[in-house]
């Protein structure tokens, strides 16, 4: 369990400080007020891969620096204090686990190499609809000659408009809701046939519509067997759940800090109105929470690393309890708050929206409530 | 050698230890021979029980002049995996009553030598059964408020006034109580916390029924009650301090979820609620909102036990009381309750009954369990005062202005 070490606690520091400095909640504001057409600043991003955080699950061959998912967890954690845009989640932990655990060697050799400088944007092309459900992909993979061919959409790609390369979840044979016959491929995002709209949301981050109409691939755009990538994707998604529950407890636990220095300063009634016990009791109510999502967070992130057996079940747990906890959180950090907390120039509503979509991307508590029971044999 | 080589070497010490003194006749009957209720009279348990307290482990990390085993945190760990393996278990901390969970912890931070010489040995033994003495029947979660009174006669304390709640009172050898030696002083600034022997006319105690029924709980009345001169622990008039440390070791004793242990254990809410509710033609829970509900309710139980695993861990092994237990018992109490309601919902109607043949024993334990397990958010300090707890001593609110 994580007692963090002394690396681990340095790391943190260092990504609290650039966040504070380079990164703040200010800058996120800035860029969602220009409407800057990619979902975040290349300058930040630069200066992420700069620090090597975009190679922080790349093996050290391949030009990263593999300090594994629970030290990733901790940077974040951080950029979720600061609603830090990026494509870090999308390509250095999502990308990036993706084709270490699915992609051949000349596709490593390939792309993980510039997906640690940061050159190179991979992102998960997954859901289809409105929420997530890996096993209902429709996308299909005609075999044809030595390659295939793609047909079909995918919604709220992540950084799906600055995506250099997409990982494309594929039909090759059986129906919607079906395991079997799922593919994962590796596609240029050059391509002809695939075509992207940009998506506007309310939490300002980069999400695009793709389509594939008639994208040819070759078959060295094969992740993995073809027909049977479920079991991987189902992992791939695993580590894209703790990592991003982890930047959610980030986004939490900011708010929760803002919340409590708002208690502890605010007067009413001649009074700091964190003296009321009303107040008091829901403030211990959301910090006995975030306790209890921080342990599942961290082991989720820690099994991860020791390739434990129950590593699904934690990973739906801590995806669900980070999730529980900031749509709570943010919610109170706007009551509590009051009318301040409704206006546009306060931050609350910027970590409020955030928070909704954070819930939504792979997998909502529903769905991880769901997982979570049929793991349990419920 | 190493740390990692003595921890072993250690390890096989204990295992040998175990195998010759722990017997195997009551190998896994823990929980069936040892409850706070009663105490089985089982000699292999006697043999066990003097084996333990003649070593130590059954106190492992208090030190070893007072009787304890002297060890670290990670030595008792070892010693508690390697008694798990063989179906062994310890059966001090409730035979010792509040003892050892409680008062022996608080002794030994406050206690004079002779204080420790005298008390100490008996509890790390099983010899004696303590109580407590906190609460009174007009106090409530205002402990500051009580009335019990000790009235210094020169060579003796001389006791008058009732306590309620006192577990186990009817059976203890000793009661460590918080009396009112100050009528005078601010409420808080009177008290002292002062040691009674039990066996003396002047104590008297009553069984308290629950809505369970019958329970480990007393009401302790005292009359012309003495107790001797030297048995204040700590300062005189300095109760509060030394009352409220003994609190935290209390919550600190209650931040398991009873879930994760006993023979209950073995039957899981799945289990039940596939063989009271049945499943769908997937396998999956008949009735989906109970299935959804349950896996939040094993969701939130796992975060308590990761929580309660992360807070020892960062502790780096060294095993104290802290803020955190407020937290800890909150979640745990939230939990083993939601459990039971779960449970007398998956049991339908066959999770009422009250006795009879009509009831499978597990039914009618279940509805007892539920009813008892209400008092968990209650004693120990209230959910409301964990959480004013919380609040001020680590949020860093100021005191409430609004006594609830």
């Amino acid at each position: 369990m994580a007692a963090l070490t002394e690396e681990q606690e340095l790391l943190k520091e260092q990504a609290k400080s650039w966040a504070n400095e380079e990164a703040p909640v200010s800058k996120f504001r800035e860029m969602r007020d220009a409407r800057t057409e990619e979902g975040f600043d290349r300058g930040t991003w630069k200066s992420i891969s700069e620090m090597g955080w975009a190679g922080i699950l790349v093996s050290e061959e391949h030009g990263g620096v593999a300090m594994g998912h629970l030290t990733a967890g901790v940077v974040l954690e951080e950029l979720g204090r600061q609603l830090t845009a990026s494509p870090l989640l999308a390509s250095g932990i999502v990308g990036a686990s993706a084709l270490a655990l699915a992609g051949s060697d000349a596709q490593q050799a390939a792309w993980l190499p510039r997906i640690a400088d940061g050159s190179a944007i991979v992102t998960l092309a997954v859901d289809e609809g409105p929420r997530h459900a890996p096993l209902q992909t429709k996308l299909s993979a005609t075999a044809d000659g030595d390659g295939f061919v793609l047909e079909g959409r995918k919604a709220h790609v992540l950084e799906g408009l600055a995506a250099d390369a997409f990982v494309v979840a594929a039909r090759s044979s059986g129906s919607a809701g079906d395991a079997e016959g799922l593919t994962l491929f590796l596609v240029d995002g050059d391509t002809a046939g695939i075509d992207r709209s940009r998506l506007s949301t309310a939490d300002s981050r980069g999400y695009a519509n793709v389509t594939f109409t008639g994208v040819r691939v070759g078959a060295d755009a094969v992740m993995g067997e073809v027909g049977g990538a479920a079991e991987v994707l189902d992992r791939i998604l695993d580590r894209a759940r703790a990592a991003l529950s982890a930047e959610m407890l980030g986004t939490a636990a900011q708010s929760f800090d803002m919340t409590l220095d708002y208690l502890k300063n605010r007067v009413q009634f001649g009074q700091v109105i964190g003296s009321f016990q009303a107040l008091g009791h829901r403030a211990a109510t959301l910090f006995t929470e975030m306790e209890m999502a921080r342990s599942c967070v961290e082991a989720a992130l820690t099994a991860i690393d020791e390739d434990a057996d129950n590593t699904a079940v934690l990973c739906s747990l801590a995806k669900a309890k980070a999730g529980d906890f900031l749509h709570h959180m943010s919610n109170e950090l706007i009551q509590i708050h009051g009318g301040i907390g409704m206006t546009d120039e306060f931050d609350a509503g910027l970590y409020l929206k955030r928070a909704r979509a954070a819930e939504a991307t792979y997998g909502n508590q529903a769905f991880h409530r769901d997982r979570y029971a049929t793991l349990q044999g419920l | 050698m190493s740390d990692d080589a003595n921890l072993e070497s250690f390890r096989e010490e204990a295992r040998a230890w175990l195998a010759d003194n722990f017997p195997s006749a009551i190998s896994g009957r823990g929980a069936e021979l040892v409850g706070m209720e009663s105490v089985s009279r089982d000699p292999d348990l006697e043999k066990w029980r003097v084996a333990l307290g003649e070593k130590g482990w059954g106190t492992p990390t208090w030190p070893a002049e007072y009787g304890g085993g002297g060890l670290s945190q990670k030595q008792a760990q070892i010693i508690d995996q390697e008694m798990r393996k063989i179906g062994a278990f310890n059966p001090l901390p409730v035979m010792a009553g509040m003892g050892i969970t409680m008062v022996g912890p608080t002794i030994l931070e406050y206690g004079t030598e002779a204080q420790k010489q005298k008390h100490i040995p008996p509890i790390c033994r099983g010899d004696v059964f303590w109580a407590l003495g906190y609460s009174e029947p007009n106090a409530g979660s205002d402990l500051a408020s009580l009335q019990c009174k000790a009235e210094d006669k020169g060579d003796h304390w001389l006791v008058n006034g009732q306590k309620t709640w006192t577990s186990g009172a009817d059976h203890a050898q000793w009661i460590g109580c918080l009396v009112r030696t100050d009528f005078d002083a601010p409420k808080r600034d009177g008290i002292s916390f002062l040691i009674l022997d039990m066996d003396q006319p002047g104590i008297e105690t009553r069984p308290i029924e629950l809505i369970g029924g019958s329970s480990p709980f007393c009401e302790t009345f005292f009359n012309d009650a003495k107790a001797d001169k030297d048995e204040v622990l700590g300062e005189l008039n300095g109760g509060w301090t030394v009352g409220k440390r003994l609190l935290q070791h209390e919550r600190q004793s209650q931040t398991g979820a009873r879930a994760s242990g006993g023979a209950a254990a073995k039957v899981t809410l799945q289990d039940l609620a596939l063989k009271y509710v049945g499943a769908d033609d997937d396998g999956k829970l008949a009735d989906p909102d109970l299935r959804a509900r349950i896996a939040d309710h094993l969701m939130k139980a796992q975060a308590q036990r990761l929580t309660t695993q992360r807070v020892i861990a960062e502790a780096k092994g060294n095993h104290k009381v802290s803020a955190a237990a407020s937290i800890l018992k909150n979640a745990a109490s939230a939990v083993s309750q939601e459990k039971d309601e779960l449970t007398l919902e998956i049991l339908g109607h066959q999770g009422l009954g009250w006795e009879g043949h009509d009831f499978q024993d597990h039914e009618l334990a279940a509805v007892r369990g539920w009813l008892s397990a209400k008092a968990m958010s209650i004693y120990g300090g209230s959910f409301e005062i964990q959480n004013n707890i919380i609040a001020k001593n680590i949020l860093g609110l100021p005191e409430t202005t609004q006594k609830g």
